[in-house]
């Protein structure tokens, strides 16, 4: 141990090194290249991972939607084919009924499925925005924003059928001029002036819905429409620590018992669990970085089996050197522990410039894909502890294969290897 | 120096044996300056290797300055080569990658002496032998007479108790030759023991003991009247 710390061990190591350039650069390539490859693909598969949880920020990860349909089984009395429309009521019987459901907003809307939307006047510019009726609730599930000076839909707006309405980002930009603040002002929807109480931002996210969506509250809505307890859909967010899928069904049964459906039904009551699908997307990703790991780890592998190799056939080369060595009282301890840390040394020194090389093709594509928003790739990084478990790796790889070359030095006699000529 | 009583060595040939040292005795005293003489296959190399540490006997006992060697490990043969012995070979045998210097320094390097006293010491050995101007470089930029006397100053840095020669001049010319032993001769005459196998009487002459080998067994053991080399 005393040896390792030695300046003049590494003095002979790095002659040893230095001097037989080819040998060392061709041994260090398999390694490098090993290296390189692990961070780049662990990177890459970091970056993936990243990309996916920033395309999914924009709605809680674990929400669901639930709409009704029409019915394929006939049941207690009705025939099939019935439309079942959701109602109001039902989302009080879902809240107590099944558990872990974190908050349930009830939503109508008119201006997408084919209804027609809102005519939307302010002076003299006009124009045509799906209209939406909101419970509070929406917000916290959603992940659209609203800017800084307003707000969303609150209880006492639901409670007064008060006529305010939130814009989207589009309107604002369609009904007023670029210096005007729109909160506080008027519009009319359907001939009804709505006082703008708040502008949201739209961000891409699962479902449907766009920029242009005007909010309003969805008792103010039915009265306007006239849809009575209609519910488009529900949407419903999860307790994070619960399975979004045992949710969704229970909501389902729920629903199928208040509207009188066949248990069995399965289109009368649609759904989508973007937490599913969310999982799913991870699992994917999850998958790769658990591939990218195991390539990385393999081609490592594959590159210090090479130093083996080649250390190998230096030992052989130098056969007649380490013979003199020993003729001059180099001891067999002194022989295998220069081989060996020959080949540790060789690996670290390989396994850092891959690492650094890596690190340069990462910011690269980091550098390529940073404006590149609808590419699901963020932030390439390789944890710290991949890093360390790589150099770990390759330091005990590095003495177990340098074993073997140190192991033949040393069984080779100095007397034969005097003769070899 | 060296006490060798009844030393036999055999070597395993597939299913036969070859006895090539078939009984020796002999001894050194200090200060002498002997040549081991005989024909290829008499066993002078064997009985040199194993005087040597680098060949173990079969049967036999071997004093080197009072110290029995016997029960040999590698490592063990490994101190006591770097303590008591230094070799000249025919071939030099220099690490070719080294510069004259750093060869020099290589026995003391692994006696663990610190760098700056090993070189100190190195070049202090390379000046006897008159090459101080010529310790950087590198064994393939030195003459054959060159290389050997960096060889030999290698031999000397440890201040070895037996200086063991193989063939020591069988790669260099005659004139070299003749320098080359002058060195040897002088490192001699300072009262370093010193074994030199050779098949040359020439070179033999030059010593002040011949001791001649064939079969396995000394056949002639005398004094010999040093000629001087130069």
């Amino acid at each position: 141990m005393k040896r390792l710390f030695d300046k003049d061990t590494w003095q002979e190591i790095f002659g040893s090194i230095q001097k037989n350039k080819i040998r060392t650069i061709i041994t260090m390539i398999g390694v490098l290249w090993g290296i390189f490859i692990f961070i780049t693909l662990s990177g890459s598969s970091k970056g993936l991972d990243n990309g996916f949880e920033r395309a999914f920020q924009s709605i809680a990860s674990n929400s669901i939607f639930i709409w009704a349909q029409s019915t394929s089984l006939p049941y207690a009395g009705y025939k099939s084919n019935r439309n079942i429309t959701l109602k109001i009521q039902d989302a009080d019987v879902l809240k107590k009924k099944v558990k872990g459901i974190k908050f349930i907003a009830p939503r109508i809307v008119a201006g997408v499925f084919g209804s027609a939307g809102g005519n939307i006047v302010r002076g003299t510019k006009s124009g045509t925005y799906a209209i939406y009726g909101e419970y509070p609730e929406y917000i916290k599930i959603a992940t659209s924003k609203i800017y800084d000076e307003g707000r969303f839909i609150n209880e006492s707006d639901i409670k007064y059928e008060r006529k305010v309405c939130v814009i989207g980002e589009r309107t604002q930009l369609e009904l007023f001029e670029k210096d005007e603040d729109p909160i506080g002002e008027f519009i009319s929807i359907n001939k009804m002036n709505f006082r703008i109480v708040g502008v949201h931002k739209f961000v891409q996210g699962g479902g449907f819905g766009d920029d242009g969506d005007i909010y309003i509250p969805f008792t103010t809505f039915r009265k306007i429409f006239n849809t009575g307890d209609d519910v488009a859909f529900f949407m419903i967010a999860a307790d994070e620590d619960i399975d979004g899928v045992k949710v969704e069904k229970e909501i389902r049964t729920t629903l199928k018992q208040i509207h009188k459906v066949d248990p069995n039904d399965e289109r009368a009551i649609g759904g989508f669990n973007l937490g599913e699908v969310f999982k799913k997307t991870m699992d994917f990703a999850y998958g790769l970085t658990f591939l990218s790991l195991v390539v990385g780890i393999a081609t490592i592998l594959a590159g210090v089996i090479g130093i083996g190799n080649i250390l190998l056939i230096s030992v052989k080369e130098r056969t007649k050197e380490i013979g003199i060595r020993r003729a001059l009282g180099a001891t067999p301890l002194e022989v295998r522990t220069q081989i060996i840390l020959e080949s540790v040394f060789l690996t670290i020194l390989a396994g850092i410039i891959g690492i650094i090389l890596g690190a340069f093709v990462l910011s690269g594509i980091n550098a390529y894909t940073i404006d590149m928003t609808d590419f699901p790739y963020t932030n390439p990084t390789v944890p710290i502890y991949y890093i360390l478990g790589a150099l770990a790796l390759m330091v005990i790889l590095g003495t177990l294969i340098g074993i073997i070359p140190a192991q033949r030095a040393v069984s080779i006699k100095p007397i034969d290897a005097l003769r070899e000529e | 120096m060296i006490q060798i009583k009844d030393l036999h060595k055999s070597y395993k040939m597939g299913s036969n044996s070859l006895h090539v040292l078939k009984g020796i005795n002999f001894n050194v005293k200090e200060g002498e300056l002997v040549a081991i003489m005989g024909s290829s296959g008499s066993g002078k190399s064997t009985l040199l290797n194993i005087l040597g540490m680098l060949d173990l006997l079969d049967k036999g006992t071997y004093d080197l300055d009072g110290v029995p060697i016997k029960n040999l490990d590698e490592t063990k043969a490994a101190n006591y080569r770097n303590k008591f012995l230094g070799f000249v070979f025919q071939s030099f045998n220099l690490i070719n990658y080294k510069t004259a210097l750093e060869n020099v320094t290589l026995p003391l390097y692994y006696q663990g002496v610190n760098r700056k006293e090993r070189e100190a010491t190195a070049l202090e050995y390379l000046d006897q032998v008159g090459l101080k101007e010529w310790a950087t470089h590198l064994p393939s930029e030195l003459s054959g007479g060159q290389k050997q006397r960096v060889a030999i100053a290698r031999a000397m840095v440890t201040q070895p108790k037996v200086l063991l020669a193989d063939e020591l001049t069988g790669a260099l010319d005659s004139n070299t030759s003749k320098e080359v032993m002058t060195l040897i001769q002088e490192i001699n005459q300072n009262g370093k023991t010193i074994l030199i196998v050779t098949h040359e009487e020439d070179i033999a002459k030059m010593c002040t003991r011949i001791v001649r080998l064939k079969d396995g067994i000394i056949m002639e053991d005398k004094k010999n009247k040093m000629i001087k080399a130069i």
